[in-house]
């Protein structure tokens, strides 16, 4: 495929980690999905108490010491830790060594909406009842947002071109699409790229709460968040990371590596109409997807499954059902479309990374995971959302839709590798 | 207090905040050369001296102290004064 006159490589994917509220490896956080596991939960990260929102998608039980030295993991907030351990689960799925000959071949792209909140809040309340001189040195380099792809090149030794995106809740899918298109044209060889968000905080809980953009069903927490249900009534925030080994094809193919499937498509649009709301009518995220399929050399009756953005938030689930009807046509009502988020939460930064990886699973193992809670459709969405029971299909090209505040329409188009 | 104590004192300190082994913590170690400390490990060191004894280091005599013992040898005349 060329475009613009350059000569674009094929890039696929090699390599899957994920550290989620239902599972802290890849293959624990498929089958979670596949059984419809819920991974929500009353908050134990913080004192809730006062907030209206009193519920989240915690990561459990995860331990950095697994993936890092002690002091290391001293020096790096959460949302770094998740990308860290990550991109390590990741690397050792692919079976890809990094060493002094290919360092400069492998890049680093990991977003994330907010960055190191935590230590941003923390070192707030030093700074204003103990001092400015007592802050730790350590305070900017552990909450800046571009810190979780720095700290993993440093970790993995990945000398190539690194960034970060920060498109709220579009981060994780920005990253893999602009590592997609590093590789089509050959600036690196292979990118550890996705996302990462640890944003169960205090002033997130607070600022999202006065937004109304969260669920307030705190007595229910194992069905709050409900996708595309007449009664949802708001988000989930969940955390974790989800990252994937890209790889030039003829690089991947040389060392025999296991392919899960090629990324063959990328579009990215912006809605230029609300900070907040999507535009009525879903036209900026349509054109995302129209992008992506086009990208790909894709009609829409080639989309098998769509891995929604579905928030659970009244607005976002009506106008993506109305987005995908506007992009697919008649096919819309032949697609399968589920929303993980119903069992993970939404990982803001971190979602396009993990929800990637379901949709490469998908494409895969032609099985599509769930939308659980689905119990009363909402009237404006009326397509096939895999309601409650995961289901096996051929799946062989698949879409995966991540929007965010400040209009950010992304859509990542995934195929059967052949 | 005495010198003794102030030793014991400063190797907790110092094997929490550069995460190693109270037993690597010699008085004659080196916090760059031998702890591995690095520039901002150093600055976290000291105000995490300066909070569990009570006194003020001030950057240019931060600068200076290298060293377990040199780090004891500053905390014992601050808080003998």
């Amino acid at each position: 495929m060329t475009t613009l006159g350059i000569e674009l490589k094929r890039v696929v994917i090699t390599g899957l980690g994920a550290i989620t509220p239902i599972g802290n490896t890849q293959t624990e956080y498929w089958d979670g999905l596949l059984r419809g596991q819920n991974g929500i939960d009353r908050i134990t990260l913080f004192d809730a108490s006062r907030h209206d929102c009193r519920i989240a998608g915690e990561v459990k039980g995860f331990d950095p010491h697994a993936y890092m030295e002690r002091k290391d993991a001293k020096r790096m907030d959460r949302f770094a830790q998740f990308a860290v351990a990550a991109s390590k689960q990741a690397l050792a799925d692919a079976k890809f060594v990094i060493n002094d000959l290919n360092a400069e071949q492998v890049g680093t792209l990991i977003g994330t909406g907010i960055g190191g909140l935590k230590v941003m809040e923390d070192q707030q309340e030093i700074c204003l009842t103990r001092g400015p001189d007592r802050c730790s040195p350590f305070t900017v380099p552990m909450m800046i947002a571009n810190m979780a792809a720095g700290l993993t090149a440093i970790h993995i030794g990945a000398k190539g071109p690194n960034s970060c995106t920060v498109t709220a809740c579009a981060a994780g899918s920005n990253a893999i699409g602009d590592a997609f298109r590093l590789l089509q044209r050959g600036y690196a060889q292979a990118m550890v790229c996705g996302g990462t968000e640890a944003a169960i905080t205090p002033l997130a809980f607070a600022g999202f709460a006065s937004a109304k953009a969260l669920s307030t069903r705190n007595d229910d927490p194992a069905h709050a968040c409900r996708p595309f249900d007449r009664d949802r009534d708001g988000f989930v925030m969940g955390e974790g990371a989800g990252i994937l080994v890209l790889e030039e094809l003829e690089h991947a193919l040389s060392r025999g590596a296991h392919i899960y499937a090629e990324i063959v498509g990328y579009g990215m649009t912006c809605d230029a109409y609300h900070i907040t709301s999507p535009v009525p009518g879903g036209e900026g995220a349509a054109r995302a997807m129209q992008l992506a399929m086009k990208d790909a050399g894709l009609v829409p009756e080639d989309i098998s499954y769509i891995n929604a953005h579905g928030t659970s938030t009244p607005a976002n689930d009506s106008t993506e059902t109305a987005a995908i009807k506007k992009a697919l046509g008649d096919h819309a009502y032949n697609v399968a479309i589920s929303s993980t988020k119903s069992m993970t939460g939404h990982l803001l930064g971190g979602s396009g990374g993990i929800e990637a990886v379901a949709t490469i699973m998908a494409v895969e193992g032609d099985r599509v995971p769930p939308t659980i809670n689905l119990e009363h459709p909402d009237e404006a969405c009326d397509l096939d959302y895999i309601a409650n029971h995961s289901r096996e299909q051929p799946v062989e090209v698949a879409l995966s839709n991540s929007f965010g505040f400040g209009g950010h329409n992304v859509t990542l188009a995934f195929r059967k590798y052949r | 207090m005495s010198q003794d104590d102030i030793l014991q004192k400063v190797r907790k300190i110092v094997s929490e905040q550069l995460s190693v082994e109270e037993t690597e913590v010699a008085p004659e170690s080196s916090f760059a050369n031998d702890l591995g400390a690095d520039s901002l490990d150093t600055v976290e060191l000291v105000m995490a001296l300066e909070e569990e004894f009570d006194i003020e280091i001030p950057d240019e005599a931060a600068e200076g102290i290298g060293t377990v013992q040199a780090a004891v040898d500053y905390i014992k005349q601050k808080v003998a004064v």
